[in-house]
């Protein structure tokens, strides 16, 4: 497999004192679902925000494509922001427009300036948008305000506006936090099949490491801005949460057996 | 965007072989009244330039002027018809006139704010004090001044009260609908503990949006400041709005008013940080 | 514990109070205003109006010359909002912390906002007068600076409260500065933002009368001159006029805010 994302010596300064991050090194291959897992407040969505540059980190290298993310001048940058879709865990969608409106503006990035404007969109990215609301089961949701819609839907709106940009890669920031258990089962259902069946490359954020453990093809555990573990959900012992969650690990230890045993 | 929307389907209208259109713009009631209001208020605008008196003005000119009298006024101010101390002593006059008028019409508003509250009496009720309250509000309060003025004078006191009116329609506005948001839980509560409408009243109600009052009641005050000045420039009542009016109107004075405006300014821009930093306070203690 | 609690805030009531009656009296002393003939002025004033502050039958004959000069107070209330909002509206998306293109020229607008805001129209009036005479345009700017002010700040936080996350996702995908404008921020902010227009609306009605009162023009002119010349009943009117006029302008932005919003 190849790989798509390396993440080389990466560190985070805010202020003076604050170091969110501190010499994070891994790599992701082309495809893989990738979870990061650890306490809040660890640093995963800083990490998660450096590799588009939503964040400038401070030190290190970020290869996204064979491209080095770091020093890219503004428009390359939104070049490459134009691969990478982006999911949040407030779904962050214009509450006031209709579903299609929210899932066209994933094209905003390819359009010129007056085209964006105007918000000018083609016959073919229409009829793209309308079959990917179709694959998330929106097609009763599509001149809905964003508004109406429930956390789960509004989250598969989000997913929508990232899968219209045909990106290479999704970087997903705590996707279903703020959701219930079944919304949350689908939107994790929707993630994989996609990285399943159009071969994109996931990369999620998670706090619930069951939910980590059941998707993901591999695991990358961060603590106070380190990478701690590094590797296969399958090899993962209770030492290793231990590490990843400090003394919050008491309760998450007992999910881990029953992972593993099912 | 609309009208290209339109071209397209214009275009689809003529060509049959053309799938069918996905539009992406729906017509809701509430994107119609947002257009419509922006295209009346953009036309009004429009009319309004063409109706202006202008009075053979030369716009350029005037504007040049205005320029060089703006530039006079904040780099060369002066004081010469007054004394520092004696403008120092306007602003309090004018800080002093605040609040007299906040201070009364916050008493009074309080008491018809409660009784406006529909969840503290009833819709009758309620429906007369808000409108008895916009009527009042709807009177500029430079009227009102002028109109009490008849009766005790030009000066302070037709000034306060004339302000009063105008402090308790806005605050009775502002206290009644912070007294509507307060969770019908803790009225409830107390009711089903045989408390009577006063006990309640000072027990749950005003305890509960204290912090939503006081805001409102600053922010008044920070109005009144404001409104104190006009009307010492235009009804007589004293302070440091009269000294701008007299040293527009007689001594035709522009260095002097800008170092008057240096003063308001002040005040004015201290008021507005003492609110906000009053805000966040509150904000926080609410939590 | 308990009785310090109960105590500890009696004594916070009460010097609160003390400081609030000390300022009173002190306000009342530098202000000299007379508490007896503040209160007994009421019941005179009312008696006043209710005898002599009523339109009669012969004022309706300058009915037309009054409703000429209310349209032309509301027009230039609503050119000077208009074209206020729309250059607040730009001050406000460099101003926001949302959308600011660099913390300088954030900090710069805001600047000049707050001194526009603090202000009054009442002063800007005076210092307009001296170029612009008794035109209309001495008003109509008087107001425009007054609500550019006022709507930047409205606007700057109406953004900020609405669109934050919308704007993080498009600038996620790659969108450029101004299509994040377009189809994030104006969207999610416009309804509120015409609210906060239509409210500068009705407060302008009134702040413009007053400028009529300082420079001669328009409605608040109209007041002056029958008031100065005792005739009341044609005052009275104007008062009415007005009022007529204010609630429906207010009646008509309630309606057009809770479709709105």
């Amino acid at each position: 497999m190849t790989v798509l994302l390396e993440v080389n010596h990466v560190s985070k300064q805010f202020g003076s004192d604050t170091k969110a991050l501190s010499d994070v090194n891994f790599s992701v291959s082309e495809g893989e679902f990738v979870s990061i897992i650890g306490p809040s407040g660890a640093g995963k969505s800083t990490l998660l925000r450096c590799i588009n540059r939503m964040i400038d980190a401070t030190s290190g290298e970020i290869t996204f494509d064979n491209m080095n993310v770091m020093n890219l001048k503004k428009k390359d940058l939104k070049k490459i922001r134009t691969k990478i879709g982006m999911i949040f865990q407030h779904y962050n969608l214009v509450n006031r427009l209709s579903v299609i409106e929210n899932t066209l503006h994933g094209n905003l990035g390819k359009k010129s300036t007056l085209a964006g404007v105007l918000g000018l969109y083609s016959q073919e990215e229409k009829e793209q948008a309308v079959k990917i609301l179709h694959v998330l089961g929106l097609d009763e949701h599509i001149y809905k305000r964003a508004d109406q819609l429930s956390g789960g839907q509004k989250q598969r709106v989000g997913i929508a506006r990232a899968l219209i940009q045909n990106p290479r890669m999704l970087l997903c920031d705590e996707p279903i936090a703020s959701l219930d258990p079944n919304s949350a089962k689908i939107i994790m259902d929707h993630l994989r099949n996609i990285s399943r069946t159009m071969g994109i490359t996931v990369l999620v954020n998670l706090h619930q490491v069951d939910v980590a453990l059941k998707y993901s093809d591999k695991i990358i555990g961060v603590n106070h801005g380190q990478v701690v573990y590094n590797g296969s959900p399958k090899n993962i012992t209770k030492e290793d949460i231990q590490r990843i969650y400090g003394s919050e690990a008491e309760d998450l230890i007992f999910d881990v057996g029953g992972i593993h045993a099912s | 965007m609309e009208a290209n929307e339109q071209l397209t389907s214009a275009k689809q209208l003529l060509d049959p072989h053309l799938q069918k259109k996905i539009r992406i713009k729906t017509l809701t009631k509430s994107s119609v009244v947002i257009r419509s209001t922006l295209i009346i208020l953009a036309l009004l605008t429009v009319y309004a330039f063409f109706s202006f008196d202008y009075k053979q003005l030369d716009v350029g000119e005037a504007a040049l002027s205005t320029f060089a009298n703006l530039k006079a006024m904040f780099l060369e101010p002066h004081l010469e018809h007054f004394t520092f101390t004696h403008a120092l002593y306007q602003v309090f006059v004018t800080l002093g006139l605040a609040f007299l008028t906040t201070l009364f019409g916050a008493i009074i508003a309080v008491f018809l704010g409660l009784l406006a509250a529909e969840n503290l009496t009833n819709k009758r009720v309620s429906t007369v004090i808000k409108g008895f309250v916009a009527f009042i509000r709807a009177v500029p309060t430079v009227l009102w001044v002028l109109i009490f003025a008849v009766a005790a004078g030009l000066g302070s006191v037709a000034a306060v009260i004339g302000m009063t009116f105008h402090s308790v329609s806005y605050l009775v506005k502002a206290y009644s609908e912070s007294f509507e948001e307060l969770d019908k839980g803790v009225i409830e509560a107390l009711q089903a503990s045989g408390a009577n409408w006063w006990q309640i009243i000072f027990h749950a109600v005003i305890p509960s949006s204290l912090t939503y009052l006081i805001s409102w009641t600053f922010l008044r005050f920070e109005i009144n400041f404001a409104v104190a000045i006009a009307m010492g420039a235009a009804a007589g009542a004293g302070g440091i709005g009269f000294d701008m009016f007299m040293a527009s109107s007689f001594y035709l004075d522009i260095r002097e008013i800008g170092a008057i405006t240096y003063f308001v300014l002040a005040i004015a821009i201290l008021l507005e940080m003492a609110a906000i930093r009053f805000k966040k306070k509150l904000k926080v203690n609410g939590q | 514990m308990q009785a310090d609690y109960f105590f500890k805030k009696k004594r916070n009531t009460l010097s609160f109070l003390s400081i609030l009656g000390a300022v009173t009296i002190l306000a009342i002393i530098i202000t000299e205003y007379n508490v007896i003939k503040g209160f007994s002025s009421l019941p005179k004033a009312v008696e006043w109006g209710l005898m002599n502050f009523y339109p009669t039958q012969e004022s309706l004959t300058k009915l037309p010359a009054i409703l000429d000069k209310l349209i032309e107070t509301l027009l230039v209330s609503i050119a000077a909002t208009t074209t206020g909002a729309v250059v607040a509206l730009l001050f406000a998306i460099l101003g926001s912390n949302t959308t600011r293109v660099n913390a300088f020229f954030g900090s710069i607008s805001r600047g000049i906002a707050t001194i526009f805001r603090n202000i009054d129209v009442a002063a800007w009036a005076m210092i307009l007068l001296f170029s612009f005479g008794q035109s209309s345009l001495t008003g109509y700017f008087a107001l425009f600076f007054g609500s550019f002010g006022f709507l930047t700040r409205a606007f700057v936080e109406t953004i900020d409260e609405v669109s934050g996350g919308s704007v993080e996702a498009l600038q996620a995908t790659g969108a450029g500065y101004f299509s994040i404008i377009f189809q994030s921020v104006i969207p999610s902010s416009l309804p509120q933002m015409i609210s906060w227009i239509l409210f500068m609306i009705e407060t302008n009605i009134r702040s413009a009368t007053l400028i009529g009162l300082l420079t001669g023009s328009g409605i608040g002119f109209t007041f002056n001159l029958y008031y100065k010349s005792l005739n009341y009943d044609v005052a009275s009117l104007v008062v009415v006029v007005i009022i007529a006029a204010i609630l429906f302008i207010e009646s008509v932005s309630n309606y057009v805010r809770r479709a709105v919003l």
